[in-house]
C-alpha cells in the first residue's frame, strides 16, 4: 500500500496533465497543478533547511573531519533565516521587501555572500588554463578537430580574432576568425544540440510513459 | 604603453615557459596560476580595452527594444545567482538603460531566489540614479521572486494575478496603473530573461514565448550560451552570450545613445582582461602541443 499510493496518484496526475493538454477547456488544470506545485515547493524549502541542519549537526556533534566547516555553514544559515524572516532593519518592516536597501539580509547577501560566490567562479579560470596546458592534446584526429575548433571559439569572442583577420577581402569575409566563430557555433555547433535535445526528448517520452504505467520505480526508493 | 608593458611581460613569461616545456620540463600548476593572475592584473591596471561590434545575434535585440513603440510592455526577468552576475549582469544593466531610455514600461521579476537581491541592486545602482523621474508602477515594478521554476511561467502565461497577487513590495497589482492592461504575458511585447541556469533563457522559450506567441530574447552566461543556438533566430529573436555579448551590446547602446558613454560600461572594461586570458589560454594549449609532439618524436627516435 505504501508503494501503490504514490504510484495512483503520480499515474492520476501525470495522465490528467498529459489530456489537459490536447483538451482546450481543461486548459487550467496545467496552472491549478502549477500552483499546487507552488504550495508543495514551500514544504521543499522546511525540508531542505531541517535537513541541513540534521546533517551538519551530526557532523558537529560527531567532530568528523572538517567539522568546522559545518559550523560555519549552520552560523550562515542560521544568520541568514532569522535576518531574512524577521526582516530586520528593513526600512519597511515586516511587510516590505525582503530585498530593500538598509535590511541586514541585503547586506549580507550583497557584501558576503555576493563576492564569495563569484570568486569561487572566477577561479575556474585558473583551473581552465592549467587543464589547456596538461590535457588539451591533438592526439588523434577527432581531438584535433576539437582543438581547432576551441581555437576559433577562443580568438573569435576576443577583439584579438579580428585584428589577426580583417586583412582578408570582404569577398572572403567568412574565413575571417569572429566569422569563423559565428559559423562553428551555427552549423556544427546547432546540428549537435539538436541531436541532443531531439535524443534527450525521446528519452523525456519514454521515461514519462514508464512512470505512469507503474513501470519506473525507483523514485520511490528501495529495489524496486 | 600599457599594452606594450603587458605584452612583454606575458610574451616573456610564455616564452620562457615554452622553453622550459620543450627541454622536457614540466611546468608546475601554481606558475601557470600565477601568469594568468598576472595576465588579468596587468589588464585590469592598465585598462586595457578593445572596440566590440554588435554581431547580428545581439544587433538584433537591440533593434527590437529600439524600434517598439514608446511604451510597449517588456519583461525582466532576473534569473541568476551572484556567480554569474559579474558576467550576466552588465547585460542585465544594459538592458534597464535602454529599456528605459525608450520610455518602454519595464516588468521585472525573478526565477531564482538570488535574483530578487540583485535586481534590488540594480535598482538602486542603475535605475534610480540614472532615471530619477521613472515613477514606480507607471514606468517600471517589480514582482520580485515566485518560487514554482518553469511552474511560475505555466501560470502566468495565461494570469499573471493568480501568481502574483501582489508585487515585492506587498503592493496589489491592481493598484499599479501599469498593470491596467496586463492580465497575462501575452500581454507583453518582449520578454527578456538573463541567466545560464535552469529555469533560465531556455524555459522563458518553452513555456512562455513559443507557446504564447511573445517575442523573447535573453541573456546568457558563456558557458550555457551554446545549448541555446537552437532556438535563434525562431523562438529567440537574439541572444547575448557571456562578457563578449553584454560588450557587444553596452558598444551599440553608446553609439545609438551617447549620453550613457560615461556611465561606465562593465562588460567592455572587462573585455580587456577577457581578451587577454583568452591569448594566454591559446598560448598554453600551443605550448602543451609542442612540448607533447616534441616528447612524441624524443619516443619514437629512442
Amino acid at each position: 500500500m505504501k508503494r501503490q499510493i504514490p504510484m495512483l496518484i503520480l499515474s492520476a496526475v501525470g495522465t490528467l496533465l498529459v489530456v489537459s493538454v490536447f483538451i482546450p477547456s481543461a486548459r487550467h488544470w496545467q496552472e491549478d497543478a502549477s500552483l499546487y506545485f507552488d504550495i508543495i515547493a514551500v514544504f521543499a524549502f522546511f525540508l531542505g533547511g531541517g535537513n541541513l541542519i540534521r546533517v551538519h549537526t551530526e557532523k558537529v556533534n560527531r567532530k568528523s573531519t572538517g567539522w568546522i566547516y559545518s559550523v560555519v555553514t549552520l552560523l550562515g544559515f542560521g544568520i541568514m533565516l532569522v535576518t531574512g524572516l524577521f526582516k530586520i532593519g528593513n526600512p519597511n518592516g515586516i511587510a516590505g521587501d525582503l530585498s530593500q536597501t538598509g535590511s541586514y539580509f541585503q547586506l549580507l547577501f550583497q557584501y558576503v555572500m555576493s563576492p564569495l560566490n563569484s570568486t569561487m567562479y572566477a577561479l575556474l579560470a585558473f583551473y581552465v588554463a592549467s587543464a589547456s596546458y596538461r590535457a588539451f592534446r591533438a592526439k588523434n584526429t577527432e581531438a584535433t578537430i576539437l582543438l581547432v575548433a576551441a581555437f576559433v571559439i577562443l580568438l573569435g569572442r576576443t577583439a584579438l580574432g579580428v585584428l589577426l583577420t580583417n586583412w582578408i577581402p570582404a569577398q572572403l569575409s567568412v574565413l575571417q576568425i569572429p566569422n569563423l566563430a559565428i559559423w562553428i557555433m551555427n552549423a556544427p555547433n546547432l546540428a549537435g544540440q539538436r541531436a541532443i535535445m531531439i535524443g534527450i526528448s525521446l528519452g523525456v517520452i519514454s521515461m514519462s510513459l514508464r512512470l505512469l504505467l507503474g513501470i519506473e520505480r525507483s523514485y520511490l526508493g528501495g529495489d524496486n | 604603453m600599457g599594452l606594450i608593458i603587458s605584452a612583454v611581460v606575458i610574451g616573456g613569461g610564455l616564452l620562457w615557459i615554452l622553453y622550459l616545456s620543450i627541454k622536457g620540463q614540466d611546468v608546475d600548476r601554481r606558475i601557470v596560476y600565477l601568469f594568468v593572475g598576472a595576465t588579468v592584473a596587468l589588464a585590469i591596471i592598465f585598462r586595457l580595452e578593445f572596440g566590440e561590434v554588435a554581431t547580428p545575434i545581439v544587433k538584433s535585440v537591440f533593434d527590437k527594444i529600439e524600434n517598439l513603440p514608446a511604451g510597449s510592455k517588456i519583461v525582466l526577468s532576473y534569473d541568476f545567482d551572484p556567480a554569474m552576475a559579474p558576467e550576466v549582469n552588465p547585460m542585465a544593466n544594459a538592458f534597464i538603460r535602454h529599456i528605459l531610455e525608450k520610455k518602454h514600461r519595464l516588468f521585472f521579476m525573478s526565477l531564482w531566489a538570488t535574483g530578487q537581491s540583485l535586481l534590488s541592486v540594480s535598482l538602486n545602482d542603475v535605475l534610480k540614479p540614472e532615471f530619477p523621474d521613472a515613477k514606480y508602477g507607471v514606468d517600471y515594478c517589480n514582482l520580485g521572486y515566485k518560487a514554482g521554476n518553469e511552474g511560475v511561467l505555466n501560470v502566468v502565461i495565461t494570469n499573471f494575478r493568480k501568481m502574483f497577487p501582489s508585487d515585492a513590495n506587498g503592493n496589489s497589482l491592481d493598484s499599479l496603473p501599469m498593470f491596467k492592461d496586463v492580465e497575462s504575458l501575452k500581454d507583453m511585447d518582449l520578454l527578456i530573461s538573463v541567466g545560464g541556469g535552469k529555469p533560465g533563457v531556455k524555459e522563458w522559450v518553452l513555456f512562455a514565448g513559443d507557446p504564447g506567441k511573445i517575442a523573447t530574447a535573453g541573456g546568457s552566461a558563456a558557458v550555457s550560451t551554446p545549448l541555446l543556438y537552437p532556438y535563434w533566430p525562431r523562438q529567440l529573436i537574439g541572444l547575448l552570450g557571456g562578457t563578449k555579448g553584454a560588450a557587444e551590446y553596452e558598444a551599440e547602446l553608446i553609439k545609438t545613445h551617447p549620453r550613457f558613454k560615461d556611465k561606465g560600461m562593465p562588460a567592455l572594461r572587462m573585455m580587456g582582461p577577457q581578451t587577454m586570458a583568452h591569448v594566454v589560454i591559446i598560448a598554453f594549449i600551443v605550448i602543451g602541443n609542442v612540448a607533447y609532439f616534441r616528447s612524441r618524436r624524443k619516443g619514437k627516435q629512442s
